[in-house]
């Protein structure tokens, strides 16, 4: 077995989803029998502390203490109770550019409930969820075969391999909708309402479903947490080239010529990734610049290409390492048509809540639409420029959606500012022929 | 009529068991809301007027508060759609590499635009998302089928009667 690649060790070339039988077979529930009835909760935590574990959902926020919220000595949440604690798994990929779950869910379903399981088993929470959007058709299937399985083998249901630890575990296809991947807001939708992000505090951690102590976690960082309690936070911590631990899903999208995603050590340099695993720009094509980690990253561009991809080197740089799954923008696309598109997803996906985000981002949108279709006037660089300020500022906004949005602007402007100025001076989009050909 | 049997008038048996199930998950009947209106649509591929009043008064809650939800969510549909709902991925992966033109020739194939439905009721067109396979780009899903790096020039081909099976 691979102890280097250990998220995608179960992942064939074909990509045929490894059943129970199978990931048995190579180590699976190993973990998960490690520590039922061997490790307390607090064990299990500290391990996941010391590990540097960091939420692979895109803010990576670090995994052990966002755990170390979750109360655990309130008598209310006793066994037998009734009261609920409750952990999910956001499986609602939908940032784009991104298509990292995806295959950890198609190949590997099992990976990421033992990871639950034992994510649960370390908060206390009786009841965990996957949120999964409803286009991943396959996924869902393979997680209720998975998920039938283990109750089968007495992994979930009452009384795990003989503890007095019990866990029901559901999978519930979204309705749709970018927002519902906000943590705040996918519980939300969990609750049967409008998928509006939460005021924090109360964090969920401590008031989240149904008022309960909940913790939303990301598929790539559920699916680490076995392989952690098995093998120990140093091994862990090992894996990682530079200051973060472990492996990270890195993806490259766009006009490279071999487009697709995968795992290595967290910290392997951009150009690495770019050149030996997504084999460079197609023929014809040259890089001008790229969003590291989704569509709501900051561009970056030739000169930060030797960058370690990890959260703080990148965050160093003035974007995010997000996802990990970098988005190319190569030179016969349009830099103004590429930030509008995103923009203009932005804006279809805002919740309507706030003000800055509801009419702030169709604002920004039809300006950017102005300048590529040839109607932009000078003075919208200065309307673009104080939209980003005004709609990008954190606490302006009552999550991170419209900030999100201002990021590929606000870098793009700075990058390619050339670029907008000629479509408002031209009154035409100099790359209009070659987009769509 | 008695409220139950108003209310069977519009939802049957089978789909007021359906949502009376989920009921048992929630400590209110409107927090099951999502999913009584996935379950309906499920059994009639959209959610009527009537529907909707049904499932309110079911849930014990305004048909305007419901419509808030349902109109919310994208794949909550408040008006008929095809037997098979076309989702384009049109983020901006899927845009460098030519969904605009998967859309037309989409469009020229079947003579409808975005958000119509053929004549013969066999497919709407929606825009989507990211599908979160930007690796096979351009792609799309037909009914719970992705197509990856659909060809913009053959894209009709998938609309062939039988074009599915093969």
């Amino acid at each position: 077995m691979s102890l280097d690649r250990p998220l995608t060790r179960n992942v064939r070339a074909d990509r045929s989803p490894t059943d129970m039988a199978a990931y048995e077979a190579n180590g699976g529930y190993q973990g998960l029998h490690a520590a039922m009835g061997k490790m307390a909760p607090a064990d299990c935590l500290k391990t996941i502390q010391d590990s540097n574990l960091r939420g692979r959902g895109g803010a990576g926020f670090p995994t052990g203490m966002k755990w170390s919220f979750v109360p655990m000595d309130d008598p209310a949440d006793a066994p037998g109770s009734n009261k609920h604690k409750y952990l999910i798994c956001n499986a609602d990929e939908m940032e784009p550019g991104t298509f990292k779950d995806r295959l950890l869910l198609e190949c590997d379903p099992h990976q990421l409930i033992e990871g639950m399981i034992l994510a649960a088993y370390t908060i206390g929470a009786d009841v965990a969820y996957i949120f999964i959007r409803a286009e991943y058709v396959v996924a869902t299937a393979l997680l209720r075969k998975a998920i039938a399985d283990c109750h089968a083998k007495g992994y979930l249901g009452t009384n795990i391999l003989g503890t007095d630890f019990s866990l029901e575990m559901h999978v519930h296809p979204s309705a749709g909708r970018y927002i519902c991947g906000e943590e705040t807001a996918l519980i939300s939708a969990l609750e049967g309402k409008r998928a509006n992000p939460r005021a924090k505090p109360p964090f969920p951690q401590v008031s989240g479903l149904w008022g309960r102590p909940t913790i939303v976690n990301n598929v790539e960082t559920l699916c680490n947490i076995h392989h952690i309690i098995e093998r120990g936070p140093q091994w862990f911590q090992d894996l990682g080239l530079t200051s973060d631990a472990g492996t990270k899903m890195y993806g490259v999208s766009g006009r490279v010529k071999n487009p697709g995603c995968w795992e290595l050590p967290i910290g392997t340099p951009i150009r690495e990734i770019l050149e030996d695993y997504a084999g460079g720009m197609e023929d014809g094509y040259k890089m001008r610049g790229f969003l590291p980690g989704g569509g709501s990253t900051d561009f970056l561009v030739e000169e930060h290409l030797d960058l370690a991809m990890d959260y703080d080197t990148i965050g160093k740089a003035g974007s995010r390492m997000g996802t990990g799954t970098m988005i190319i923008l190569d030179d016969r696309t349009c830099p103004v048509g590429f930030v509008k598109n995103l923009v203009e997803f932005f804006s279809r996906e805002s919740c309507g809540f706030c003000t800055p985000c509801r009419d702030g981002l169709p604002w920004s949108a039809q300006v950017l639409d102005d300048i590529e279709c040839g109607r932009g006037l000078p003075e919208d660089m200065d309307t673009l420029a104080r939209q980003v300020t005004f709609i990008g500022a954190m606490g302006n906004t009552h999550c991170a959606l419209a900030p999100g949005a201002m990021e590929p602007l606000a870098s793009g402007l700075k990058y390619f500012r050339d670029d907008f100025e000629r479509h408002i001076t031209e009154g035409s989009c100099h790359f209009h022929k070659e987009v769509h050909s | 009529m008695t409220m139950r049997q108003n209310l069977i008038a519009v939802l049957s048996e089978g789909e007021i068991a359906e949502i009376d199930a989920e009921l048992a998950h929630v400590p209110i009947p409107a927090g099951a809301a999502i999913d009584a209106l996935k379950i309906v649509q499920a059994h009639r591929g959209w959610i009527s007027d009537e529907s909707l009043k049904a499932i309110a008064q079911h849930l014990g809650m305004s048909a305007a508060e419901l419509d808030g939800i349902a109109t919310f969510y994208t794949l909550i549909f408040r008006r008929p759609v095809g037997e098979k709902v076309i989702l384009l991925c049109n983020s901006v992966t899927c845009w460098m590499k030519g969904c605009d033109s998967l859309q037309q020739n989409i469009s020229d194939q079947l003579g409808i635009g975005m958000g119509e439905t053929t004549a013969d009721n066999a497919y709407t067109l929606l825009p989507m998302t990211c599908l979160g396979a930007c690796d096979k780009a351009p792609v799309l899903m037909i009914g719970d089928d992705l197509h990856e790096d659909v060809d913009p020039q053959s894209v009709a081909q998938l609309f062939q009667p039988g074009a599915e099976e093969q």
